[in-house]
This record gives C-alpha cells, structure tokens and sequence, in this order.
C-alpha cells in the first residue's frame, strides 16, 4: 500500500477527514500509476489533481516524495523504494499562492 | 406555505437562504464547498430540489456538484468537460490567435422540463449538455463551430458563455450571450447558431457594428414574451422584439449605462431592472449610491430605487448572474454585491433590506420560488 498525503480541499472531496490515505498500486509502482490508483479509489477526484482530458498535472499541483521534488517526471517514473515499502508517503500538494 | 430559496455563488463557497412568502426573517446555509469559487448554482424548473452548482478553483480545476434535496446535501458528479474534435483557436487579447482551453463553467441552465438535462456555458466559450443528470457532458460544437469563433476574444474575465435562455415556447429555440462575441440564436435545437448582433453599437472594437465581437454581459426574458429580450450590453442597455434580429438602445435616462444585471420583473413583462455602474474602469455604482433602477416602459424611462439600500460610501460591484427575481406577488427581486451583502425586494424593488452583509464576494444570485 502506497500512502499519500492529500490537500485539504481534496481531503475533504474524498470525504477521508484529516488522515493521510492508503492506495494499492497493481503492477509497477510508478508515479502515473499511484495518481491512476488515487482516481480509482476516490473517483470525486479525477479531474482536480491531471486534467480529466489531457491527464497533465494542473499547473498548481506538485508531487514530493522523500524530499525529492517529482512534479516533473514522466508518468512511468519509478516511485522511491521508501515509498513502495510504505516508509515514507507520498505527497500531493497545492502550490502556495496567492500573496 | 409558499416561500423562498435563493442559492448564492460567491468567491468562497455556496450558501442558502431560505424564507417563508413574507421573505422578511431568512435561514442562512453554508457554506457549501468553502474555499472554492461557486460561480454559479441553479435549480431545475421541474423539480425544485434538484440543483446544480458549478465549484471551481485555481489550484484543482472545475468540479459539478449536485443536490437532490434542496441543497442539504451534495455529491459530486461529472466534471469533464471536452471540446468535440479539434478546437482551434480564438483572438487573444493581443489580437494573436489562442488555442481554446476549456477553464470553467459559468452558467448551468437546467431544462424546463427535464431535471436530467442541464446546459452548461462554459469558458473558453462553448455550450456543453447532460442528459443524465450531469455525469457525462457533451460538448453541443454547432456554437463554436459557427464559423466566426476565430474572430471571438475574451473579456476581462475570460473568453465566457455566461447567459443561457430557453425559449418556453419553442424548445428549439436558445439564445446564448458571450464575452465578448456577441449574442446568439438557435432555432433548431443547438445544432446551428446566428448571431443576432444587428443594432449593437461597441466602440471598443474595431467596426462598431461588426457581427461579432461585441460584449454582452447578460440577457434576460420574460417567459411571457421569448421574443423581447434585453440585454445590459458592456456600455448600453438595450432591447430587441424580433428574436434579437433587430435591436434599439433603450438607455433612456439612466446615469451611466454600463452595468453587469438585467432582469424582468416576474408578471410584468415591460418592467425591467439594472445596477448602473459608473464605468467599466471603475467597476463600483456612481456618487459612492448604490441604486438599482427600474423602468416599467421596456426601457427608456428610469426610476432610481433607494430604499434601503446604501446611499453613500458604497462602492461594490454587482456581477452579471448575480440579479434574480422570484415569482410570488409581489414580485421579488434579489441580488449580490462583490462586498459580500444580498439585498431583498418583497415589492417589486420599492424597498430593500440586506438579508446577509457579510459573505465573501458574491459571483451569482439565483432564486427558487417554492410552492
């Protein structure tokens, strides 16, 4: 199980409270292939972290995992093994912005 | 017992308000979805408890929710939103052709008869339709496909289709306005569209009668009358009786004629009201008054309607979806401020009260009339 950490307004579109989430990955655990699992578990948000038609990250959206910076791999990049085994989450975050 | 509901989109979530007919004490709900933009939410004709609400942010994109129980509860329901084929491009504001990208849905426009079956306006301009009650959306491309689209640039508020009216008589027959093309005519169902421009006069565009290009901010009907519509036009307020083939200024005495609202009152066809606004470089009422005026001729002749309302230091915005009247006698009218206060007419607009004073910015005003 992959966990990840949700903004709070995705939080509470997926109606999960304050807690971070858990997802199962089927097959090679990759960076597209956690944000494919997100949207198949919590349907309400597909379209709010990629496009719903062009599937790009929404340009206020980042992707940290173990103090690495992810936002700007390719869809098939492997997630760090700390994540795999459930060590470290991975983190879905909302830009700071606004003033 | 009759009463109210009026659903109001502000900068930072939905609220409800509710009244009994008298609409003197109000229930205040919310907010729903806080946070998030809710540029719009309206509710079926057919059955009052179905209502749709356009949520949308910078950071997570456009979300559809849904209520069916009058706004107690929601869920959310489909939110893509995908242009048929190739979209091509649009002006930008530099004149520079700009692809179109979909932004986000300003306007829902449920069906007369069909709580499944919303129209949806959306920037960059296009008009888009559920008939399953919003999970899936398709794009209606014969509006974008007209062929004038590459000549269309947005306002400063985006490239929007921001009114949707459906002709109770003929359900074949729509119009649409867009910031800033110009107005729009279907008479068959969606499938083909004309402009219906004629008699616009905009001296920010190049050719001040030119068939697209001029902006529209918002068009309203009277059910009784689907042929009389009138529009607050950038600068103008104006009105058409042939279907928008033709139509007349009918500023009349107004103090300035730039505004954002129109309505009609809900059982006199030729009573009609706007939010003059001082300018579109100084988007707040003029003398710091704000004054909703009235006409009961279809235009020409203005009366200023004070009661109530702020009469100094007063300087918000009234957004163009952001006016509504209810059906009771008398009639009702509402509407928002970007300052964050509702204001209430029970008689027609002699007098007003503010039911809320402190919400954040509001965007859009709708209101139910329940039996």
């Amino acid at each position: 199980m992959i966990r990840v950490v949700l903004p709070a307004h995705l939080r509470t579109l997926a109606r999960v409270g304050n807690d971070e989430v858990q997802v199962e990955v089927s097959g090679q655990p990759t960076l597209g292939a956690v944000l494919d699992a997100i949207e198949a578990s919590y349907p309400a948000l597909r379209g709010t972290i990629r496009d719903c038609v062009t599937d790009k990250r929404r340009p206020f959206i980042r992707f940290f995992a173990c103090e690495q910076d992810l936002s700007h791999e390719a869809p098939n990049t492997p997630l760090p093994d700390a994540v795999v085994k459930g060590a470290e989450p991975f983190l879905v975050v909302g830009a700071t912005a606004g003033g | 017992m009759s009463g109210v509901r009026l659903l109001v989109g502000t900068r930072k979530g939905a609220f409800v308000l509710t009244a009994d007919g008298k609409r003197d004490r109000w229930d205040v709900n919310g907010p729903f979805f806080g946070g998030w933009e809710l540029y719009h939410l309206k509710g079926s004709p057919a059955d009052p408890n179905r209502i749709y609400a356009s949520q949308s942010s910078g950071w997570f994109g456009q979300m559809i929710q849904r209520s069916n129980d009058g706004g107690k509860t929601w869920e959310p329901v489909g939110n893509k939103f995908a242009y048929e084929g190739v979209p091509g491009t649009h002006q930008w504001y530099d004149g520079t052709p700009h692809p179109w990208e979909f932004k986000r849905v300003w306007h829902l426009e449920p069906s007369l008869t069909d709580p499944d079956t919303v129209y949806a306006g959306v920037e960059d301009a296009a008009l888009f339709r559920t008939t399953d009650g919003a999970q899936t959306w398709s794009e209606m491309p014969g509006l974008r496909e007209h062929g004038s689209g590459p000549q269309w640039a947005p306002g400063a508020g985006g490239l929007c289709l921001h009114t949707i009216l459906i002709d109770p008589s003929n359900p074949q027959r729509m119009f649409i306005a867009i910031s800033a093309a110009g107005a729009f005519r279907t008479d068959d169902g969606a499938k083909t569209w004309k402009p219906i421009n004629r008699g616009l006069q905009s001296q920010h565009i190049p050719n001040p009668t030119a068939e697209v290009g001029h902006c529209v901010h918002r068009l309203a009907m009277h059910r009784s009358r689907p042929s009389t519509l009138f529009m607050q036009k950038h600068w103008d307020v104006m009105r058409t009786d042939n279907a928008g083939d033709q139509w007349q200024e009918v500023s009349g005495n107004l103090p300035t004629d730039f505004g954002f609202v129109i309505d009609v009152h809900a059982h006199e066809p030729e009573t009609i009201y706007v939010v003059p606004i001082k300018s579109d470089s100084e988007h707040y009422p003029m003398d710091g008054k704000l004054r909703v005026y009235r006409s009961r001729t279809g235009g020409n002749e203005w009366e200023a309607l004070t009661k109530g309302l702020p009469q100094e230091n007063c300087y918000v915005n009234v957004l163009r979806d952001a006016m509504s009247v209810d059906s009771l006698d008398k009639c009702g009218v509402y509407f928002g401020t970007s300052g964050g206060q509702v204001y209430a007419s029970a008689d027609a607009g002699d007098t007003w009260k503010a039911i809320v004073e402190n919400l954040p910015p509001v965007v859009s005003v709708e209101v139910q009339t329940l039996a």
